[in-house]
């Protein structure tokens, strides 16, 4: 039975935690980064904080059927980065994506060990392989086997936490703070290096499904994951790349799953209205079947721009085996899509998997968006490092990237530990966060009115759909619209103090809003910075359709400033370390 | 994505500490209503449709359905957890009936 709101602050109770190594969030990559902290040395105490339940929290929840990048037999690690270079139009931090590489196989041979299965091909030992990086995998119940080895290395996880900010000595990291969605107490982690692992951002931007009765969270990646680690760096200054490299994909219409299964996995075509084979026929001097991520995205938009919508992958060459493989895929990734199709009554044997485009996200994990780290995984806040979706640079880590990415931020966070000591904690940073975080719970009981958080969140989803590109407008955006974007954004944000939560559940949904809009806010600015059109789809400026080598060849970047309030965004170099074309693997 | 509850099949999982569909549900949205010990969505439209909660259940009480903007009614499709196999039961719109059974574990 969950706790009661708190009606003042005094009346709350205060846990406080003190660990060598703080994990924020226990996904995918937070438990990997767990797990290797403890190899390392045993005897560090290693915490994880976790909003959901570990079990089954974040994008690995319902399973997965695939991990998109594993070093096959025979492959380099050179070809891995130029395939990654010009999927993700040439701009990539190279570094962080060689030492990703390095060790990128390490994690999902371990899964296999612990019990995942992973497919063989026939009479092989060999991994089956689905195109030129990924490999298949009875992924349902890969989390909770990930849970189990996570308790077995003897590390302590805090379910139902949720993390509100970090615990600031000076610029330094040294912890989180966050509230208990069942138990209504603030937790205080004090540590000596904190891992941020929260993954991406959902929910930014309305997807075109919420129309509908009960289908407001019918969205592709994690709804619950809602860019809190982004927000929570932003709020303390952290330096953040490449937001406005958003993450638009080509998804199956109105179920919004994912779309690699059929048309990586049974090299289905994508076929437009009138039957054209689009990538092939329309557009093969940008790589036809194999063209970069963005493209493939952009290019059912387009078609429904140009009249020849609705688009498909043409499930009809496949044998019935096939067909039933495909539906067993889905069982391990996305379950409900095998019922989507029994609710439509659909015979994919005859009748093609309709696609279009889902709302855009902002995910570290395939594009580049998120904080700036060094190769150690070290953010530019002393004492955090970031892994997985959260972290920016190294776009196309998908499962097995982000879990790799979480052992070297592991690795960093333990060589980084034995230069720190503890350092006593600020009780005013602790009452005004104590105050922060409780405050739509206190508004409630002392006003009585407001304005709650399902009500904020659909204003924001709608402004960032309309004026900051969302699915609605091709992903089309312009320096007027996102000028408007920017303006009720930051009205929006200061409207928050209006906020009221009549429970602990909604109190997290209050939180939820807070953070995306801050992550919200940074994303437009990066949106207006880039004057030009790098990746159409993902970033498509109709006042600027072209791509400008000269100014933009580079990541932008952006701080807050905690004091003011101020944003600035300005860019770094883009640095080659892999010769050869950046546009074409 | 609203699961729906069959209010004869919940026991509200007396035994739990806390009902395993309210520890497992990644959005925090199923709870138990205070009055009948019987589990429900607090938000139906928040559902991610991950059907952790479904396969969690122990009393088979929980059915995934699908919002009637994206899929028409009564389309079903049951799990049922062995200890490292999964069978789960579809039935479509018209009636047709398809099953599938897969390895969720390697053996040790
Ligand atoms: C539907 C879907 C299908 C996919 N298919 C594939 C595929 O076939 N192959 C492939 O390689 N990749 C695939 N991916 C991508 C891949 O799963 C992700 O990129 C990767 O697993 C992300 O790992 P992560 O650890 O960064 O995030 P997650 O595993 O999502 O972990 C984030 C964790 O942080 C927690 N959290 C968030 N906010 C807070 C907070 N404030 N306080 C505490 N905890 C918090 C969350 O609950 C969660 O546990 C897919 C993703 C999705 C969503
Ligand atoms: S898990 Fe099943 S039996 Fe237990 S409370 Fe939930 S619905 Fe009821
Ligand atoms: S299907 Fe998933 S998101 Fe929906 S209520 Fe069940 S556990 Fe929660």
């Amino acid at each position: 039975m969950p706790a009661k709101l708190p009606t003042n602050l005094e009346e709350i109770k205060e846990e406080r935690i003190e660990t060598d190594i703080l994990v924020i969030g226990a996904g995918n990559a937070g438990c990997f980064a767990a797990i290797e902290a403890k190899k390392l040395n045993p005897d560090l105490e290693v915490t994880l904080m976790e909003k959901a339940h570990i079990d089954r929290s974040g994008c690995l929840a319902a399973g997965m059927d695939a991990i998109n990048t594993y070093i096959k037999k025979g492959r380099t690690i050179e070809e891995f980065v130029r395939w990654s270079r010009a999927q993700a139009g040439g701009l990539i931090r190279e570094d962080l994506t060689i030492s990703l590489a390095e060790v990128l196989n390490q994690p999902i041979e371990e899964w296999e060990r612990w019990g995942l299965p992973i497919n063989k091909e026939e009479d092989s030992d060999e991994y089956h392989t689905r195109g030129k990086w990924d490999i298949t995998i009875r992924g349902s119940e890969m989390k909770v086997i990930l849970a189990e080895k996570v308790r077995e290395f003897g590390c302590k996880v805090y379910n139902r936490v949720v993390a509100t900010n970090f615990l600031l000595d000076g610029e330094k990291v040294i912890g989180a703070i966050g509230f208990g969605v069942r138990d209504g107490k603030l937790y205080v982690f004090k540590a000596k290096a904190t891992i941020v692992a929260t993954g991406g951002a959902a929910g930014i931007y309305k997807p075109y499904q919420a129309d509908g009765v009960d289908s407001h969270h019918m969205l592709w990646y994690c709804p619950f994951n809602v860019g809190s680690g982004y927000a929570m760096g932003i709020r303390a200054g952290a330096e953040m790349t490449t937001f406005e490299m958003r993450w638009c994909a080509t998804r199956t219409k109105d179920f919004n799953g994912p779309i690699d299964t059929i048309s990586v996995g049974y090299k289905t075509p994508m076929i437009n209205a009138k039957g054209e084979k689009i990538l092939e026929e329309r557009y093969a001097e940008l790589g036809g079947d194999a063209a970069p991520r963005y493209i493939r995205a952009n290019v059912p938009m387009m078609e429904w721009m140009e009249g020849r919508g609705p688009c498909y992958v043409d499930t009809r060459g496949m044998t019935p085996e096939q067909i039933k493989d495909m539906k067993i895929d889905y069982l391990n990734e996305r379950p409900s899509f095998v019922l989507f199709l029994a609710a439509r009554g659909q015979d994919l044997s005859k009748e093609p998997i309709e696609i279009y485009g889902s709302d855009p996200y902002i995910v570290g994990g395939h594009t580049a968006s998120g904080y700036w780290i060094d190769v150690k995984r070290a953010t530019t806040l002393p004492g955090l490092f970031a892994c997985g979706d959260v972290a920016g640079g190294v776009p196309n880590k998908f499962v097995g990237g982000c879990a790799a990415e979480g052992m070297l931020a592991a690795r960093g966070a333990v060589e980084y530990l034995s230069s720190v000591g503890m350092t006593e904690i600020d009780p005013e940073q602790i009452a005004r966060e104590k105050a922060r975080v409780f405050a739509p719970a206190i508004r409630q009981f002392t006003e009585g009115d407001g304005i709650i958080p399902r009500e904020m969140e659909e204003r924001m989803q709608r402004l960032m759909d309309e004026y900051a590109g969302g699915v609605h407008q091709f992903y089309r955006m312009n320096r007027e619209q996102l000028e408007y974007a920017l303006k009720h954004i930051r009205i929006l944000k200061d409207q928050t103090k209006y906020l009221v939560a009549r429970d602990l559940h909604e109190l997290m949904e209050a939180h939820e809003v807070i953070d995306r809009l801050e992550v919200a806010e940074v994303l437009i600015h990066h949106l207006m910075f880039r004057e030009e059109t790098r990746w159409p789809g993902w970033q498509t400026r109709t006042d600027f359709p072209e791509k400008n080598d000269e100014k933009f060849d580079c990541f932008v970047n952006s701080k807050k400033d905690p004091t003011t309030g101020e944003i600035k965004v300005f860019t770094r170099p883009y640095e080659q370390i892999i010769p050869g074309d950046r546009y074409h693997p | 994505m609203p699961p729906k509850v069959n209010k004869d099949k919940c026991d509200g999982c007396k035994a739990e500490h806390e009902p395993l569909c309210e520890q497992i549900c990644p959005g925090d949205l199923m709870t138990l209503n205070p009055e009948t010990k019987k589990a429900y969505c607090r938000s139906t439209r928040d559902c991610w449709d991950c059907m952790s909660c479904t396969k969690i259940c122990p009393q088979g009480a929980i059915e995934t359905r699908l919002s009637y903007q994206l899929g028409y009614y009564p389309a079903k499709l049951i799990p049922m957890m062995g200890t490292n196999k999964i069978t789960w039961t579809c039935i479509d719109i018209n009636g047709n009936v398809e099953r599938f059974s897969f390895k969720t574990r390697n053996e040790d």
